[in-house]
């Protein structure tokens, strides 16, 4: 029983952040028709940017407080605050950790919503409806984009801790349950309703809702379609840097390959969840993450090929997806 | 008659194929005008090519005097150009309520009383009004895609087969109010449907091989057999 709930909450915590990649993924491709690749190195660029704001602002915020502490290394080319020596006793307290974790979030969102602009603004807008150009430009970026992180940052894997005040670990019904997993499952919840009703309650929801089963129609109806891609694939590229950055702390480091390892992920959801179903992309990554947790404890061995295989079955038989694409275009 | 809508040796294409190739249509302030064609003709890709979804080769397509060609679709339905798609163009994942707000320009007090008088129009879109179009049947989706133009005061309207698919019964409903619609709008028709492009229409087209082939009063077409046997396959 213990081990089932600690398998759970890390599952539902892998299928938060499956989610937040998957959603704009999905209405990006459901929408706009745009296959996008980048999604991974926006989700890259994501983690990078919190890492480097987390690091950075941190080593100002201890060096204010302590003008004593001093540098013990450096890594990736970063000052490595993690070795910072600090006097025994002497901890950061939970508001200055708390302001330098969220502040380092919304650097990291913000980063990868200006990317997310760019990218549509000067590449996407180019190949509406031409799939091949479209995989061809985006796998393009996402090559460019992964290279930049290591002539950045270097190509090592950077050790990426979780904020203090998430660190913990607690016991619950026999089971082991991080603090962070619950941070994940609340965050994805979160972000969840927040998307969910701002497609059902706002007017770029109508729009969203309409656009995927004609966007040629929306436009007949006056509305320059156009700006709303550019503002929603930015925004999709804002939640899979949300993801990123979330996802750092969760593995405790950051390292390039990250961005390409989840987009499989991401792909394999919008698949089995249906093509620009909300409601799907959510049930197809909770049902991901935690299938990818199961796995790995009961069958390692297919750990690798389980996602991939079930997403061969749910193309087999029902290529729609599980819970079918949202409208019939 | 000063023309509304005019278009002069009108060519339009879709990626390597020209689709209209000569097609001279005008459109008078307050006239219903019906264009007519076999299937095939390029009736709806002249709709299309004034929307500017289909790119425009050549010739004139003006709007009051307004050069519509190259403009984006959204700009031109600005001018005041409502279009009612062929197969509806109803958003399903929209209610009945959420598509005639999409349509709408802003939502002032003047905007309300259009929509009021097009749920009293088509009063099965003010019982449905809250439900999710995808529930409605063809002949509601029909009329809420003639209703969603007319929330916005546009000067024309561009109908696209709206007998298609339809009930006889259903098509009579269709025709009675475009018939009330014309009162206030100019109309500018396409169907394949003879009765209800004799009961809405003044004037005629008809395209054959995107072309512009005959126009004339609808009296006149009503009477001449072979016209309609030549073109139109009745």
């Amino acid at each position: 029983m213990g081990t089932l709930i600690t398998l759970i909450v890390s599952g539902l915590a892998e299928g938060a952040l499956i989610f937040l990649m998957a959603s704009g993924l999905s209405i990006i491709l459901g929408m706009m028709g745009v296959i996008n690749f980048a999604h991974g190195t926006l989700f890259l660029w994501g983690g990078y940017a919190y890492m480097f704001s987390y690091y950075t602002i941190r080593a100002r915020v201890i060096l204010s407080v302590f003008p004593d502490a001093f540098q013990t290394g450096t890594q990736g080319g970063l000052l490595e605050v993690t070795g910072v020596q600090l006097q025994t006793g002497q901890v950061l307290p939970f508001t200055q950790e708390l302001f330098i974790f969220v502040v380092s979030i919304l650097i990291a969102v913000a980063v990868v919503f200006i990317m997310g602009i760019i990218f549509e603004k000067l590449f996407i807008n180019r190949v509406y409806g031409n799939a091949p150009a479209q995989i061809l430009i985006t796998l393009g970026l996402q090559v460019v984009f992964t290279d930049l992180v290591r002539v950045i940052w270097g190509p090592n894997m950077i050790p990426m801790s979780r904020p203090p005040f998430l660190d913990g670990v607690s016991s619950f019904a026999g089971g082991r349950i991080a603090h962070y997993n619950v941070f994940l499952i609340i965050v994805g919840a979160t972000v969840a309703i927040i998307i969910h009703r701002i497609i059902t309650k706002t007017r770029i929801g109508m729009v969203i809702r309409a656009g995927l089963q004609s966007p040629e129609n929306v436009e007949a109806l006056g509305i320059n379609i156009r700006k709303y891609f550019t503002v929603i694939f930015a925004s999709g590229a804002a939640l899979a840097g949300l993801g990123g950055a979330l996802y750092m702390p969760l593995v405790g480091n950051v390292v390039s390959s990250a961005g390409m390892n989840n987009q499989i992920l991401a792909f394999i959801v919008v698949v089995i969840g249906g093509l620009g179903n909300f409601m799907g992309s959510f049930l197809g990554s909770i049902f991901l993450g935690l299938m990818g947790v199961i796995v790995a404890v009961f069958l390692p061995a297919i750990s690798v090929v389980a996602n991939v295989l079930v997403m061969a079955i749910v193309l087999v038989f029902k290529p729609e997806g599980l819970f079918g694409k949202a409208v019939n275009k | 008659m000063k023309s509304l809508l005019k278009t002069e040796n009108l060519v339009s294409y879709i990626g390597p194929y020209t689709i209209l190739q000569g097609v001279d249509i005008e459109v008078g302030h307050g006239e219903a005008v019906v264009i007519l064609g076999r299937n095939g003709a390029g009736k709806t890709t002249f709709l299309r090519t004034v929307m500017g979804l289909v790119h425009t080769r050549s010739g004139i397509l003006e709007l009051d005097g307004q050069n519509l060609a190259g403009m984006p679709t959204y700009a031109i339905q600005k001018l005041g150009i409502g279009y009612v798609p062929e197969n509806y163009g109803t958003f399903d994942l929209l209610t009945v309520e959420e598509n005639l707000r999409l349509a709408m320009w802003k939502e002032d007090a003047e905007t309300m009383e259009r929509r009021d008088y097009v749920l009293d129009l088509f009063p099965d879109l003010k019982v449905a009004y809250k439900k999710y179009s995808k529930t409605l049947s063809g002949g509601q989706r029909q009329m809420l895609s003639i209703a969603r133009p007319l929330v916005n005061n546009n000067k024309i309207l561009l109908i696209d087969e709206p007998s298609k698919g339809l009930a006889p019964v259903i098509i009579e409903r269709v025709a009675l109010a475009l018939r009330e619609i014309k009162k206030h709008t100019t109309v500018l028709l396409v169907e394949q449907n003879f009765a209800l492009a004799c009961a809405v229409g003044e004037r005629f087209y008809i395209i054959n091989e995107g072309k512009t082939v005959e126009n004339g009063v609808m009296e006149d077409l009503i009477k001449d057999k072979n016209l309609q046997a030549k073109y139109l396959g009745i």
